[in-house]
């Protein structure tokens, strides 16, 4: 019992921090310019994959180097030439844009890369357990990972109080509407400010992708749960985001180690429902459901507390 | 006193012709229904009307929420998923029982389905408005579709739930077997729910549904409660929604999980977009224009959903207001009989948009041969016109045509551009005029 | 004579910062008051409160003896109170027409009816023909509230908070940014619509305020320091030096 939640906590801390690396910068991008970039997982995705090619022609250590900038690159070409376009037109109009961009982005890397998961592998060099409690060895690829995550967080919140830049994003975050006040460089801090969000996001796909399946669809299976980070947390918090992206890490990881059901738990007390549509109810066990969790929250954050856990703002 | 001031202030009320032409346009709507198996009579393309019907209802449903109400929602696929599921398991159970209801009533359970998971989750969505509750509707429609992968009895798992439509009692002898009565069945609901929706757009709650959508912080100050408004409307939309995915269910004859999952809820958005959202007749135009692409693309390239994306992405840069408004855009130069204007203009500029989109399909279909089927033939076939991805010159051709295409595009557009304020201007001043 | 509003010991913060400092106000029925001070004297805030577009922090607000304090804006709204904004504030995709009866259909007791065609409700017609009249925005009737001159929408915003027949309505600088003569046109058309009703107004341009109000109050810094008729104030030394000094100078 105490193995299984030192692991799941470790994970789920993983997951988390792994969370927050998007949600990070899905929220700043919000803050800043207003819109949700709906195709944020996708560029973890694209991370994914760009690190998954050019470890395979270069090894894994430049790909972490190379695919998030090169990301990033795409993530500011299509604030620059796309979002900026589109954005006279309203902000359904740019939710839509990257709508249909994370759709485009999920049939081109399926189109290049095939539909089926590809063989990305973590570099030898962390192939090894780092630690062995309780007889289950913990992998170092994962600590690795959550070392990267972890630097890059602080490094984050460094940039965040020490730089002009930052600066300005930390007012954006109080004070959306005097965005549009910073003067003539605007433009240019919203195209870094979106570079360095999907660099972010990728980052974490190239880190996270020999750990978890790089397939074509893992865009569309993580997009919904980042949303749900954002919204728990509280539209343009992020500190929210922070404790929303743990939160749902660590709920998802226990969820799945957990065999239970409500048929085990009542066992023969429960009532007779073979028959009927709610024998499923009554037999699902609680890592089946471990998908459906963040919705859950969702659900019922949004029934108790509809700003999430730290928004203050209604749109 | 009062009264001749307001029958002079007040819009004037439709004289006879006008009425007459409103219900002129119902009429023939119906006719045209009535006798498009006569003129097209293969079965294909009676399925492809039945799908085209239900794509209808199913976008417009779609277009109370985002076009009239201002609500984007990525998740409507969850009440027309319901919607169906219930029809198969009420067609199910009626037929076991052989309860006196017939098919044709069908739609109405799949719509009241509808109406009460909309009822259901809607409250809490509806607190909302904007992007948190684009993400939220995204949210809770992941959540509906992952239970019902998870309850397996009700919604049947990945093979789904299927139903025999033809053992339901009949009426007037139909067994709705053949397809040709499904299409009528479809044809008739689709009339019915189109005229309703047309009829909500003209309702107190309807002009609400707008004001809501323009300026909800204003509705609060003339003694409405946004949430309210968004609430009863997302029900409407639930509930045709929810017609819509019966239809389809009797259709097919099956209800599976694909019926509420993001697929679904995307399809419709692009449709309702592409058409139009800010006309009635908008997502009526998209849904015909996108299942009719749909069930084409796909027999002339393996790709198809990627030139869709694509599609979409230029819709929402270049032309926001869709099919529908870029047609209506043009009304004040019809107006003025300046339209022909526009025209030379119009060619100069589709030429080199044309080799640009030629060009983009070749370097597509080029990229797809060698990445998904590179051991195969070379010679190959897109859009019906064969071509050979391993030659260099047709690498060359795909590069000059993007690139001049594009460069000789952008110059035309902006001259198109100039040309349309001179026109414009002009159309109005002279419209003034008269 | 009955009070129409009442405020008592009403205050506002934001964080730290009291926006609104234990303000006591009542205004008479039927009685026209205006609202002056300083930019930055809370006086729009006053008004959010007062239209429960914001929460006082402490306090009671009373309209008509009910305390509202709290109370949701379209629940205000039903009781009779409507507001205008500072920056207009219409339904812009919509025409005149169309923004008047939206804000008439509440109060003819349409409600969120789905059932009635809105063309065939002759009540609504003609009282939406009457304020179309009233704001002298007949010619621009099928016009899109955001296609109008500023003007012109600010006369719609008027409009739109008349529209519900409401009998206390609070203007927010209903001539700012006018003309000299769009401003006279503009005063008397307030003084012709909220005949017999009560009025709050807040405004900037002394001869509309001295013009029109029965009595004015003045904030400063989130505390009234005077209250009367317009002579009184015309002659209050504190307000002399903290305001109309300030304003001459």
């Amino acid at each position: 019992m105490l193995e299984l939640i030192v692991i799941s906590t470790l994970n789920g801390v993983l997951y988390g921090m792994l969370l927050f690396l998007m949600a990070s910068g899905l929220t700043v991008i919000f803050s800043m310019l207003g819109v949700l970039n709906f195709a944020h997982a996708s560029f973890y995705m694209l991370g994914a994959f760009f690190g998954f090619q050019i470890s395979r022609w270069f090894g894994f250590w430049p790909a972490l180097l190379i695919a998030p900038l090169l990301a990033g690159a795409i993530g500011a070409a299509v604030e620059r030439f796309g979002l900026r376009r589109v954005h006279k037109n309203g902000h359904v109009a740019e939710l839509l844009f990257t709508f249909g961009l994370a759709f485009a982005i999920e049939e081109i890397v399926g189109i290049i890369w095939g539909k089926v998961p590809v063989d990305y592998r973590q570099p030898d060099i962390l192939d090894f357990p780092a630690f062995t409690i309780f007889s289950t060895n913990y992998p170092a690829y994962k600590m690795f990972m959550l070392a990267v995550s972890v630097v890059i967080f602080i490094a984050l919140l460094l940039a965040l109080k020490r730089t002009r830049i930052g600066l300005i994003v930390q007012a954006a975050l109080t004070h959306p509407h005097m965005v549009g006040h910073l003067g003539h460089n605007v433009e240019r801090i919203f195209m870094l400010v979106f570079g360095v969000g999907t660099a972010l996001a990728a980052v974490a796909g190239v880190i996270a992708g020999p750990s978890l399946v790089t397939q074509s669809n893992m865009a569309a299976l993580l997009g919904p749960i980042l949303f749900v980070v954002v919204v728990v947390g509280g539209l343009g918090s992020l500190p929210g985001a922070f404790i929303a992206s743990l939160l749902i890490g660590l709920l998802q990881t226990f969820a799945v180690s957990i065999n239970g059901s409500l048929a085990s738990l009542f066992g023969p007390l429960g009532p007779d429902l073979a028959a009927t549509w709610l024998n499923d109810i009554w037999n699902v066990t609680i890592a089946q459901i471990a998908p459906i969790m963040p919705y859950l929250l969702l659900v019922l954050i949004l029934i108790f507390r509809p700003m999430g856990l730290l928004g203050t703002r209604e749109t | 006193m009062t009264d001749l001031a307001s029958s002079s202030v007040a819009p004037p009320r439709p004289t006879l012709s006008d009425r007459m032409k409103f219900y002129g346009i119902w009429i023939l709507t119906g006719l045209v229904l009535l006798v498009l198996p006569k003129v097209f009579s293969s079965g294909g393309s009676m399925t492809t009307f039945s799908l085209v019907g239900i794509s209808i209802i199913f976008a417009l449903s779609y277009n109370i929420l985002l076009g009239q109400t201002g609500m984007l929602s990525f998740g409507h696929a969850v009440y027309y998923g319901l919607g169906g599921f219930l029809a198969i398991h009420a067609i199910n159970i009626v037929g076991f029982h052989k309860w006196p209801i017939p098919l044709p009533l069908m739609p109405l359970i799949g719509g009241v389905a509808g109406l009460f998971f909309a009822a259901l989750i809607g409250w809490v969505m509806t607190q909302r408005s904007g992007t948190a509750f684009a993400m939220i509707s995204l949210g809770l429609a992941e959540l509906v579709a992952s239970s019902a992968l998870i309850l397996r009895s009700f919604f049947g798992g990945e093979a789904g739930i299927s139903a025999n439509r033809t053992k339901l009692f009949k009426v007037f002898g139909l067994s709705f077997g053949p397809q040709i009565q499904i299409y009528y069945l479809i044809a008739a609901w689709t009339l019915i729910a189109i005229i309703a929706m047309y009829a909500l757009t003209r309702t107190p709650l309807g002009r609400m549904c707008n004001a809501v959508r323009d300026n909800p912080e204003r509705v609060q100050f003339v003694g409405y409660d946004p949430h309210v408004v968004r609430y009863i409307a997302f029900c409407f939309s639930g509930f045709f929604a929810g017609i819509a995915g019966a239809l389809a269910a009797i259709n097919f004859e099956i209800a599976n999980s694909a019926y509420l999952g993001a697929v679904q809820s995307g399809t419709v958005l692009f449709a309702a977009y592409i058409g139009g959202i800010g006309f009635f007749i908008g997502p009526i135009v998209g849904a015909i224009f996108v299942t009719v692409l749909s069930l084409g693309l796909s027999d002339l390239t393996q790709v198809w959903q990627l030139y869709f994306g694509l599609f979409f992405i230029a819709v929402v840069l270049f032309a926001p207001g869709g099919i529908t408004g870029l047609l209506m855009m043009h009304r004040p130069l019809v107006r003025a009989g300046m339209l022909s204007r526009m025209l030379p203009s119009y060619a100069m500029a589709a030429l080199p948009t044309l080799a640009l989109c030629v060009g983009l399909m070749l370097m597509i279909e080029t990229i797809v041969h060698y990445t998904v089927n590179p051991n195969e033939d070379p010679h190959i076939q897109a859009f019906g016109i064969p071509f050979d991805a391993a030659s260099p010159i047709t690498w060359v051709t795909a590069a000059v045509l993007i690139v001049g295409g594009f460069l000789l595009a952008r110059r035309a557009w902006s001259r198109v551009g100039e040309t349309w304020d001179t026109t414009l201007t002009a159309a109005r001043a002279k419209v003034h005029a008269l | 004579m009955s009070t129409a509003i009442e405020l008592r010991g009403v205050e506002k913060s934001f964080g730290v910062t009291k926006v609104i400092q234990n303000i006591n106000l009542t205004i008479a029925q039927g009685e026209r008051h205006a609202l002056i001070g300083p930019n930055g004297a809370g006086k729009s805030t006053t008004f959010n409160l007062i239209s429960g577009y914001m929460r006082p922090t402490t306090g009671s607000i009373l309209l008509r003896g009910e305390e509202i304090a709290g109370m949701k804006p379209f629940q205000i709204n039903r009781r009779r109170l409507s507001r205008s904004f500072q920056v207009t504030n219409v339904f812009a995709n919509m025409t005149v027409w169309e923004n008047l009866r939206c804000a008439v259909l509440w109060a003819t007791g349409h409600r969120y009816a789905f059932w009635k065609n809105i063309d065939n409700l002759p009540v609504v017609r003609e009282r939406t023909a009457q304020i179309l009249e009233d704001i002298h925005l007949t010619s621009r009737r099928d016009v899109p509230a955001g296609l109008l001159t500023y003007a012109e929408q600010r006369a719609l915003e008027i409009g739109i908070t008349i529209a519900g027949g409401a009998d206390v309505i609070l203007l927010d600088e209903p001539t700012a940014g006018m003309s000299n003569a769009e401003t006279e046109r503009a005063v008397t058309l307030i003084r012709r619509l909220t005949e017999g009703r009560t009025l709050l107004i807040v405004e900037h341009d002394m001869s509309v305020v001295f013009g029109l109000a029965d009595r004015i109050s003045v904030l400063v810094y989130g505390q009234i320091i005077a209250s009367g008729t317009p002579d009184e104030i015309r002659g209050n030394l504190k307000v002399k030096e903290a305001y109309l000094g300030e304003e001459a100078a």
